[in-house]
């Protein structure tokens, strides 16, 4: 088990990944009314989730405005529910958006971008629920290995790690310490 | 894959038990359950963690109902029959509408338009559905134990949607549902299941759901509408409303099945509802929270008076509401299962 990212680290590529998002500009289109309907943060469960509420916070600090934050279950739409999962069944938890995704532009968070099926499944589960201006995606940990052509919009550090090693997120409302470790 | 699979693992029991351990509930508000039947039968012999588990997956389906697209994908290419030997609207509807939400297709089997009505057999019947490729059946049947000799016989899915006197899972699993989300939990609560209880099979359902997640149930109505076992039930009887209505916080009324009763087991509608409707006077002497249901349909002024119906007591439609949510749920738990043997 080597650690690849300590307490302090985590914290200074949040920063770094709230600068980007921040910075970035949105392409403008003046003829419609949603390109006003601005920036939400939504993280995919379960460290995903976590990981969005402290870029939203962040964010609203920066941008000096609050910065809605949601959470997905991508359950539904995953793409190996017809596979044999053995002890590892996945599990249906809710999904919780408490405002109208509509014209925004969403940034979706998760922890770790391997293969870019959670964040396939991910879109799937946003636009069923409504027609996004834009889905961007943020996470802390990028790795090689994609299986479909997804990348991430914004990233807060690229780890080499072999194809047989796991990558994990520990953060301190989960797990009681914040640290990415690779095993 | 394994990215999809690192994020399983990290759903591990020991994990999620350790999360809440450290005081941090916001990951999840049930320990992971790994659910393994193909089949539901019927709620007798399902664990506290597997209804548990049914009713925390029901969770997450409650929202797909009201969204603007109301469909997920997890389903998709799968067939689910509905092999209905009995007469229902509510239920098949529900049953429908839930496997349509989750993508699949769905066949409607009516006993009356079928080859049944030319003498072909259950089993024969379940066969050639089967022959065309179907995964799941939701079946009615008259006769007790008709869905767990199907499961038996063929090797798709067989969700029970009512079987003789026995059982009616779904229904008793969406009434506990109800009233976890009115109560949060059932433990300690005085639930009374009043009316035809020899002919119903939601109450012995509601009977075993409610009593392993801790409640307390009373069957009520009058002697000739008691089921002959009811002295081997984990239940309280009693044969007045008035008696027990004061300490009840969840009241089930039952329809009387007028379909279902030979002879005459009560002198007269009228003295039936004296006896045992649940009228706004009776109403008065009950907890102001009492939570009042009924599995639908209703006979308006028998069984129960309109107002008390419509009333802000009345839970009927959230039911109706919450089955949708619990069947989505069901199906997908035994798709799931079917998905671990069958790879």
């Amino acid at each position: 088990m080597k650690v690849i990212l300590n307490a302090e680290q985590i914290e200074r590529a949040l920063a770094n990944l709230a600068d980007q998002i921040a910075d970035s500009k949105a392409p403008r289109q003046p003829d419609q009314a949603s390109s006003d309907n601005g920036l939400a943060i939504i993280g995919i469960r379960s460290r995903g989730e976590i990981l969005a509420q402290r870029l939203a916070d962040r964010l609203s600090k920066k941008l000096h405005k609050p910065v809605p934050c949601g959470t997905l279950d991508i359950t539904l739409y995953r793409d190996d529910l017809n596979a044999p999962h053995g002890t590892n069944q996945p599990q249906v938890r809710t999904t919780e958006i408490g405002f109208d995704i509509d014209g925004k532009i969403i940034i979706l968070v998760d922890d770790v971008l391997y293969t870019g099926r959670s964040a396939r499944a991910a879109m799937d589960a946003l636009i069923d629920l409504g027609r996004p201006k834009a889905i961007r995606l943020a996470v802390l940990v990028e790795r090689v290995g994609r299986e479909l052509p997804i990348q991430a919009d914004y990233c807060g550090c690229k780890a080499d790690v072999h194809p047989g090693q796991s990558v994990q997120v520990n953060l301190v409302e989960s797990d009681g310490k914040d640290e990415v470790v690779v095993e | 894959m394994d990215r999809i699979l690192d994020i399983v693992e990290r759903h591990t029991p020991g994990r999620t038990l350790r999360r809440l351990g450290t005081g941090m509930s916001i990951i999840h508000r049930g320990k992971p359950f790994k659910w393994h039947r193909k089949h539901l039968l019927g709620l007798r012999d399902l664990s506290v963690d597997e209804i548990t588990h049914i009713l925390d997956t029901a969770k997450g389906f409650e929202q797909i109902s009201t969204r603007s697209v109301k469909k997920a994908p997890p389903l998709r290419g799968k067939v689910v029959v509905n092999l209905f030997f009995e007469d229902s609207t509510r239920t098949r509807n529900s049953f429908s509408l839930a496997a349509s939400r989750l993508s699949a297709d769905v066949i409607e089997f009516t006993q009356k338009m079928s080859s049944v009505s030319k003498g072909e057999t259950l089993l024969d019947t379940a066969r050639n559905l089967e022959a065309m490729g179907i995964d799941i059946v939701v079946i009615r049947h008259s006769a007790a134990g008709a869905p767990m000799l199907l499961s038996r016989n063929i090797k798709a899915c067989v969700v029970n949607a009512g079987d003789g006197f026995c059982e009616h899972p779904t229904q008793g699993l969406l009434d506990v549902y109800t009233i976890r989300q009115m109560r949060d939990s059932l433990a300690g609560l005085k639930i009374a299941i009043v009316g035809d209880i020899a002919h119903s099979r939601v109450a012995r359902s509601d009977l075993w759901a409610m009593t392993k997640l801790g409640a307390e149930v009373t069957f009520v109505g009058p002697p000739t509408l008691m089921p002959a076992e009811v002295g081997r039930l984990p239940v309280k009887v009693s044969y007045s409303l008035d008696q027990v209505i004061e300490q009840m916080d969840v009241i089930n009324m039952l329809r009387i099945q007028f379909e279902r009763l030979g002879g005459s087991p009560f002198p007269s509608t009228r003295e039936y509802s004296r006896y045992f409707g649940l009228t706004v006077e009776r109403m008065k002497r009950a907890k102001p929270d009492i939570l009042v249901m009924h599995p639908g349909p209703i006979n308006r002024g028998l069984e129960i008076e309109s107002e008390v119906a419509d009333g802000r007591n009345s839970v009927i439609l959230r039911q109706v509401t919450n089955g949708l949510a619990v069947r989505m749920a069901v199906l997908f738990l035994v798709n799931q299962a079917a998905a671990e043997t069958t790879g």
